[in-house]
């Protein structure tokens, strides 16, 4: 070091203020996998202190809401009918895991996220073509049709819905009627979820949607295809929208048309907000409290306000709570200790 | 009888006057939706509520105060307006300076909070709002048998829809909303009072959405839902509209209403998803909307 500084003062200043931005980098990326194993760990010990089926609730709501978010938080698409993927992946895992008993569950699961993941596509081709506002009434249009569709079609059982899906053996040997081994499987399918969009966040594919969000036109400028981008964006978010929808079938043995309602769509909207948009924690936040909520307050004499109640925090969040939990927390960390 | 593609004449002017009927009413909203966007450029989900509101009002007011149907005609628009006006001075205003979206998810949160409130109170299953006296019974076409209450709501629906075409196109008030939406910055600094025109701009939208409640009140069952699945249908309208102009959104409103009732005679599977595959066509086609404008 003595040598280094002898020889020439700032090149040697610089490569040391670099290099120290780097040990600050490889720290921060150190406490955040620390971070992420703690998580785990808090993920592997949860079933034996609360209700697994509960937490299996809890999980499937946060990857559906995570993957909202992957879309209205790092690309700035609001999709208003994610609903549609939800209720494809549930109706169809449920439809075939019913129908065909020798098929083994993750089978299912991941048909279901397949005939999803098409349906992005076609939904993500569309809707692309309009911007902001006319892309929410697009995609909320397109996934009123996929309800109306599922109320119509002979293999979702209309307004009963299927019940009785069998939860059958996982890889033909591992009996989900356990409830901790589902529960287990379930976290499995999460954490991949949850790591392929952490993953998607922090590429260099997701540095250029992010540059899209701010701004469009320069990103066009700058010679990116935008629309493959937020095509692509929108794809992964539905497959993963998909995935959740299908995990949801196998834990609760059924599908019905709640999942392709609208108000599906625009909960998942408030999970997203109430939690922080545009952070990888706060649709798993946000999940974790409006499903609490409605467990809660479904037992409570305020069961029939539920919608009131989420209404109320709708708006209390766009005025004046905009970057929802995880934001202001993140906020506060950043003043106070940083 | 005379038939048309296979189908009794009277069934099928029957199913384009309830398509025209219903057409009135997609008007009616998607218009009101269009003169909210222009000035706020927001979309206002709470729409359908404000629709069902006004239903509402109507229904409530002849029960318990004994107001008629033409009072209500009048009235129930001024105050479900004078109540949108009040949203926006205290609520949206205070978040205009934010992206758009923001505009939709609030009035989304307040769409929710209207519906579930009357839920709790009046329940999901609605209820019936008699027909004026005077538009009983029915007029005979020759073609066919229409109710004289359609008719009346044809006919007022329309009368609505070119009164805001006149007031927006032909007075000085129309002016000042025109302008604003080209720009309402430079409107401000020629001493407009924008916020004010903002707040009776809303009023006004809201006001059309509670008018086509009272009309639609004593036709179809009065329930906290009414509004919502319509609003959806009335989203792809003006999807396929563009919301670029006013007699665009009147004419694309009645042509969606001709064409599901169409689908009912021809093939009544689809009756209820035809708009959002017209919708479709028109995004793969021409993707500003039938009306809109390049941007």
């Amino acid at each position: 070091m003595a040598d280094s500084q002898s020889l020439s003062q700032t090149p040697s200043h610089a490569s040391s203020q670099a290099s120290a931005v780097l040990e600050r980098q490889r720290r921060a990326k150190i406490r955040r996998n620390l971070f992420y194993l703690a998580l785990v760990a808090v993920g592997l010990v949860a079933p034996f202190v609360a209700y697994p089926v509960f937490l299996m609730k809890v999980l499937c709501f946060a990857l559906f809401a995570s993957a909202f978010n992957l879309l209205l938080g790092y690309a700035g698409l609001l999709s208003f009918g994610h609903a549609a993927f939800l209720a494809t992946g549930g109706y169809i895992t449920g439809y075939l895991l019913a129908s065909y008993p020798g098929l083994t569950p993750e089978l299912g699961i991941i048909a279901g996220t397949l005939v999803a993941t098409a349906i992005g596509v076609v939904f993500g081709i569309l809707s692309i073509r309009r911007q902001g506002i006319y892309f929410a009434m697009v995609t909320l249009a397109l996934s009123q049709l996929v309800y109306f569709v599922y109320i119509q079609a002979p293999f979702t059982g209309g307004e009963d819905g299927l019940h009785g899906v069998p939860r059958g053996e996982l890889f033909g040997f591992i009996n989900l009627s356990n409830s901790l081994a589902m529960y287990y499987f379930v976290f499995a399918i999460f954490i991949f979820g949850f790591a392929v969009i952490q993953r998607t966040v922090h590429s260099p594919y997701g540095q250029v949607m992010k540059a899209i969000r701010e701004n469009e036109p320069r990103a066009v400028s700058l010679g990116y295809n935008t629309d493959a981008y937020k095509l692509v964006a929108f794809v992964l978010s539905a497959a993963l929208a998909g995935l959740a929808g299908s995990t949801k079938t196998v834990v609760f043995q059924l599908a019905s048309l709640t999942d392709a309602h609208w108000h599906m769509s625009g909960e998942v909207i408030l999970m997203t907000l109430l939690g922080g948009v545009g952070t990888l924690l706060g649709p798993i936040t946000g999940a974790g409290i409006v499903v609490s909520l409605q467990h809660v307050l479904g037992q409570s004499p305020l069961g029939n306000w539920v919608s009131v109640i989420l209404g109320v925090i709708f708006v209390v969040c766009v005025l004046s709570f905009r970057s929802g939990i995880i934001g202001e927390l993140a906020r506060m960390y950043n003043k106070n200790f940083k | 009888m005379t038939m048309i593609f296979g189908v009794p004449l009277a069934v099928f002017m029957g199913q384009i006057t309830l398509g025209l009927v219903n057409g009135a009413f997609y008007a009616l909203l998607s218009l009101g939706l269009a003169v909210i966007f222009g000035l706020l450029k927001i979309i206002n989900f709470a729409h359908g509520a404000q629709y069902m509101l006004g239903a509402f009002a109507a229904l409530l007011g002849l029960e318990y105060l004994g107001i008629n149907y033409w009072l209500a005609l009048l009235l129930v628009p001024l105050v479900v307006g004078i109540f949108g006006m009040v949203l926006e001075r205290y609520l949206l205003r205070r978040i205009a300076h934010l992206d758009h979206l923001y505009g939709l998810l609030l009035t989304f949160g307040l769409a929710l909070i209207l519906e579930g409130t009357l839920v709790n109170f009046f329940g999901v299953s609605g209820a019936r709002y008699p027909t004026p006296e005077v538009f009983q019974g029915g007029l005979n076409l020759g073609f066919m048998f229409l109710p004289t209450y359609r008719a009346w709501v044809l006919v007022a629906a329309l009368a609505m829809c070119l009164f805001t075409w006149f007031m927006i196109e032909r007075t000085r008030l129309g002016a000042y909303l025109r302008a604003g939406t080209e720009n309402s910055q430079l409107m401000q600094a020629f001493g407009v009072n924008v916020p004010l025109l903002i707040t009776l701009t809303y009023g006004f939208g809201v006001a059309l959405a509670a008018f086509a409640g009272v009309l639609a009140a004593p036709l179809y069952p009065v329930s906290p839902t009414m509004g919502s699945s319509l609003l959806i249908v009335v989203f792809a309208v003006v999807v396929i509209g563009g919301m670029g102009s006013i007699l665009g959104a009147i004419i694309t409103g009645l042509a969606m209403g001709v064409i599901e009732g169409l689908t009912k005679v021809y093939y009544p599977e689809a009756s209820n998803t035809v708009i959002f595959l017209v919708m479709i066509l028109v995004l793969l086609l021409r993707p500003v909307g039938l009306f809109g404008k390049e941007a």
